[in-house]
């Protein structure tokens, strides 16, 4: 167990100082990269380096309305039209819908059908060349009644999803509270900003098939839409996974859409079509975090216990479904935060507006809501004069305690663990001690010589901020079950041992750490196992490769399968796995196990009355952020940032440490300078150049720290990492900016506009809803 | 039309192509290098980070015309050959400076620059020079590492 590297901690959590491996795993260093080598050299192939010789060049004629109806398509007669296709409605063979959890979303809006955001598809275009294909877009005219938009997801009536937990007796237990803190959150929308744009590339067969090869997450996803859209068959639809440069969630359920698309002009043009977005049509078009509107109502005692919790979520769907009322749901279960609170009422709805659809972003509704709550937890500890540590030392969650949906935490908790990591690490208390000396003295707190803010001390504050949050485990409640996923992993007729699943790497480390795990278990060398190539037409549903799920249940599932794999091996050989499967194979034939999802042990959830176990596990996040405010501007540079995250069992630190420091720094962006401007439905800064994402310059040092509470119904203990860092990083920086500033922003982001409304009393920033319009524009 | 004389990763090479096209897209299409990556056509990103005569610039600003008679680095051109990495390369897999690796050409040519011009393991002055590189996946610590 432990070595001389790891300290056990009394809770039995081991904590793992970063670039140290993890005890209990196999000898030796972790391995590297395994696609890393291709990545560095050049030689590895994103969907737009894919070659097809004679392939067509695809392009989206897009809605300019946020909603009308569309009454024409006209094309125009002057332009020459014999060298190119053109796809509507109309072409579509199967069902025109993108298949999701509603079928509400169609692929083209049909003549006489209703546009519901700007962005919206409309029609297709291939051309065998780029300049033909763009001259025949500007020959398009598309012809429009058009309708009342509702922008507003407070006023709209049309609900996607709405839930209501309810645990004791909130209003018996306000009446008997010391205090009661009120508070509206707000936060919008945010891209995700993978540097490789949404990209397909579509080839029909001669069956009436296609196989798409592109840059996505979930390969079943859109292999369940391609049958529906064109009403073929399993065999007929070919999904295969190019290198992925990014996802984080922007590639979850959006790649059905554009795969659509593609697949729809190449069955017309009858040869390979490529669909490749720049970057502006990207940020246009395709799916971003939902904004939130989430309100407080809570009930404490002068000690800081937490009596009554009221939460309402407000979440704006954008105009159709998605995957919305997931991630609603997540957000409903993780709105009280982790915390222990007996009296508890959250009800969350989520609303349609006429904006682009919103859907599945790191974190997946877990960020909005802790956001609030923990900014929210943070004013309450003001106002009892109580310190931020303090008060999340006396609420966290242990073991045994009770959740709102009535799950009883047996296992696994490591909030509280996570928490004294991390603040003793930042050495919290000393430093809040000293900026509130120096607050207290004067203007700026003086401390920062050579500030990134250049600007003069004393008008430079600093403050330090604190962040603690839970997070899920895998799919909500029942999904798990539901999708059944199947792993499996093969030995072949030659020896060689082969995973096949569809969880696809995109930077995360898919790729290596699941031979990884399948070599421990095998008693193998990692280069002995091989990974198959996600395509569908080889490897089965191991389920979508979101959740954080990957590590823990897909890589669950095939360390199941190693386990029986050489038990039938060494049973028949009577030697070590290692030394007799070639001589197995030689001898046999090929052997493949599949290994089907079950239910974890006593893990159980109603969707019905939406009690039981929400998540088989949740991981447990730490965030302390450290900031300078320049005083004068507002502007904030955000230092340093500890993250403590309890992820179960680190399979390989490099790449663990690498999923909570690119988190981080996407949670700092949300806090600080990433903001979607919207103007009568429409993104208004949609290009790279004012989508602002932070830079080199911009980011933290950032120290990780993690640590390792295993999940015991997995053989590995792995609970997942990609989510958590992503829930705690702006609320840390927000409370940061109220310790440098005494002022609490509560609209994300905390931009220098609002942060100076904030400190000055005026309102300069009129708050907006999310997704609202701006004041109309005279035209 | 007109032909345009540069070398890249050493070799001489002829295009004929229009002047203003990118220099982008004659690495990628019409030379096959399509290690240098477009993140978003218009100089913010850095992911197709090149070196011009030994100078980082963003390849989807630069037309082809201004780079007759220069000499043209892509992250084809890094390495040891035989696809045996370099140190730098060899830094940034050990390091966990590559993750989803759509950034990390533009990154590595950016780097080569830095070190190339005498810079040192300054953590300011790396992050300095790495300020037009986005990446979104790193938080930039495993790079700068």
């Amino acid at each position: 167990m432990p070595d001389l590297t790891a300290r056990t901690d009394p809770a039995g959590a081991v904590v793992i100082e970063p670039g140290v491996i993890s005890p209990g795993r196999a000898a030796g260093a972790a391995p590297l990269r395994r696609e890393g080598p291709a990545k560095l050299t050049g030689a590895a192939r994103y969907t737009d380096d894919l070659v097809f010789p004679g392939a067509w060049f695809g392009a989206t004629i897009r809605s300019t309305d946020a909603h009308a109806r569309l009454v024409g398509i006209d094309l125009d007669p002057a332009f020459d039209w014999s060298s190119l296709v053109v796809v509507t409605a109309a072409d579509i063979p199967g069902d025109n819908v993108v298949s999701s959890i509603k079928a509400d979303q169609p692929i083209l809006v049909p003549l006489g059908g209703e546009i519901q955001h700007h962005a919206e598809p409309l029609a297709l275009l291939a051309a065998p060349d780029r300049a033909t294909l763009r001259a025949a877009r500007h020959a398009v005219r598309i012809r429009t009644e058009p309708l009342p938009p509702v922008f507003d997801p407070l006023v709209s009536d049309h609900l996607f999803a709405a839930y209501e937990l309810v645990s004791g007796d909130p209003d018996a237990a306000f009446a008997a509270a010391d205090l009661i803190l009120e508070g509206e959150y707000r936060v919008g929308h945010q891209e995700q900003l993978y540097i490789e744009n949404n990209a397909m590339i579509a080839v029909p067969s001669a069956d009436g098939g296609v196989t798409v090869h592109g840059s996505l997450q979930c390969p079943y996803y859109v292999h369940t839409a391609l049958k529906r859209g064109l009403g073929i068959d399993d065999r007929q639809a070919r999904v295969v996974q190019a290198e992925t440069g990014g996802g984080f969630g922007g590639k979850e359920e959006f790649p059905s859409v554009i795969a659509l698309h593609a697949a729809l002009l190449a069955g017309k043009a009858g040869r390979t079509v490529r669909m490749i977005y720049d970057r502006h049509e990207d940020l246009t078009a395709t799916t971003k975090r939902h904004p939130a509107i989430v309100r407080h109502r809570t009930g404490v005692m002068r000690d800081g216990r937490l009596i009554a919790q009221d939460i309402e979520v407000v979440m704006d769907g954008g105009a159709y479904c998605t995957l919305t009322p997931v991630v609603l749901s997540r957000g409903a279960i993780h709105a009280g935060g982790p915390y222990r609170c007996p009296n508890v009422r959250i009800r969350a709805r989520a609303a349609r507006t006429n904006t682009p659809p919103n859907g599945a972003f790191r974190g997946f509704g877990a960020p909005q809501v802790q956001f609030a709550t923990e900014t929210h937890l943070n004013r309450i500890a003001e106002a009892l004069a109580i310190s931020p540590l303090d008060i999340r030392r006396r609420n966290v969650y242990q073991l045994g305690d009770t959740t709102p949906t009535g799950q009883v935490l047996r296992g696994s908790v490591a909030g509280e663990e996570v928490l004294e990591r991390a603040v003793e690490a930042a050495e919290f208390e000393r430093l809040r001690t000293r900026n509130a000396a120096s607050r207290a003295a004067g203007d700026g707190s003086g401390t920062i010589p050579g500030s990134p803010l250049r600007t003069g001390r004393e008008r430079t504050a600093s403050g330090i901020g604190l962040a603690l949050a839970w997070h899920g485990a895998g799919f909500t409640g029942s999904g798990e079950v539901k999708l059944a996923s199947v792993a499996s992993l093969e030995l072949t007729a030659d020896g060689r041992i082969s995973i096949l699943t569809a969880s696809t790497e995109m930077g995360q480390g898919t790729r290596t750490i699941l031979p990884q795990l399948v070599a421990e278990a095998l008693g193998v060398a990692d280069e002995a196992v091989e990974i198959a190539l996600q395509d569908t037409a080889f490897v089965p549903d191991s389920g979508p490769t979101v959740a954080s799920r990957t590590a823990m249940v897909v890589g669950g599932l095939l360390i199941k399968a190693a386990q029986r794999l050489r038990a039938q091996v060494e049973a028949a050989t009577d030697g070590a796995f290692a030394t007799t499967h070639r001589d197995y194979a030689r001898s046999h034939g090929a052997l493949r196990i599949d290994q089907r999802f079950e239910p974890y042990p006593g893990v159980g959830f109603d969707d019905d009355t939406y009690r039981g176990d929400a998540y088989p596990a949740f991981g447990w996040a730490a965030c302390v952020a450290t900031v300078d405010v320049d005083l004068d501007t507002g502007e904030v540079h955000v230092r340093d940032v500890v993250a403590a995250d309890d992820i179960g069992r680190v399979i390989h630190p490099v790449l663990a440490e690498g999923q909570v420091e690119g988190g981080t720094l996407q949670a700092i962006g949300y806090a600080t300078v990433e903001e979607i401007k919207l103007r009568d439905g429409r993104y208004l800064n949609d290009r790279l150049a004012t989508y602002i994402i932070p830079t080199s310059l911009d980011a933290p040092r950032i120290h990780s720290i993690l640590v390792e509470a295993p999940f015991e119904a997995v053989p590995h203990g792995a609970k997942g990492v990609g989510e958590l860092p992503m829930d705690v990083g702006a609320p840390a920086v927000v409370a940061a900016i109220a310790d440098a500033t005494g002022v609490w922003i509560k609209d994300l982001p905390a931009s220098p506009e609002r942060i100076i409304a904030a400190m000055t009393g005026v309102a300069a920033v009129a708050p907006l809803p999310p997704g609202a319009s701006e004041p109309a524009s005279p035209r | 039309m007109s032909a345009f004389e540069f070398t890249v990763n050493s070799t001489p090479v002829v295009v004929d192509v229009p002047g203003m096209r990118r220099l982008l897209d004659v690495l990628r299409e019409e030379l096959g290098l399509t290690g240098t990556k477009e993140g978003c056509g218009e100089g913010e990103c850095g992911a197709c980070t090149v070196l011009l005569d030994g100078a980082p610039v963003d390849s989807c600003l630069v037309p082809i015309c201004q780079v007759d008679g220069s000499a043209v680095s892509t992250v084809e051109g890094q390495g040891l050959g035989e696809g045996r990495l370099d140190p730098l390369q060899t830094a940034f897999l050990e390091a966990g400076g590559a993750q989803c690796g759509i950034c990390t050409p533009g990154m590595l040519m950016a780097a080569r620059a830095y070190l190339d011009a005498g810079g040192g393991a300054d953590d300011d002055a790396i992050r300095e020079a790495i300020a037009g590189n986005l990446c979104r996946c790193t938080g930039y610590t495993k790079i700068i590492e």
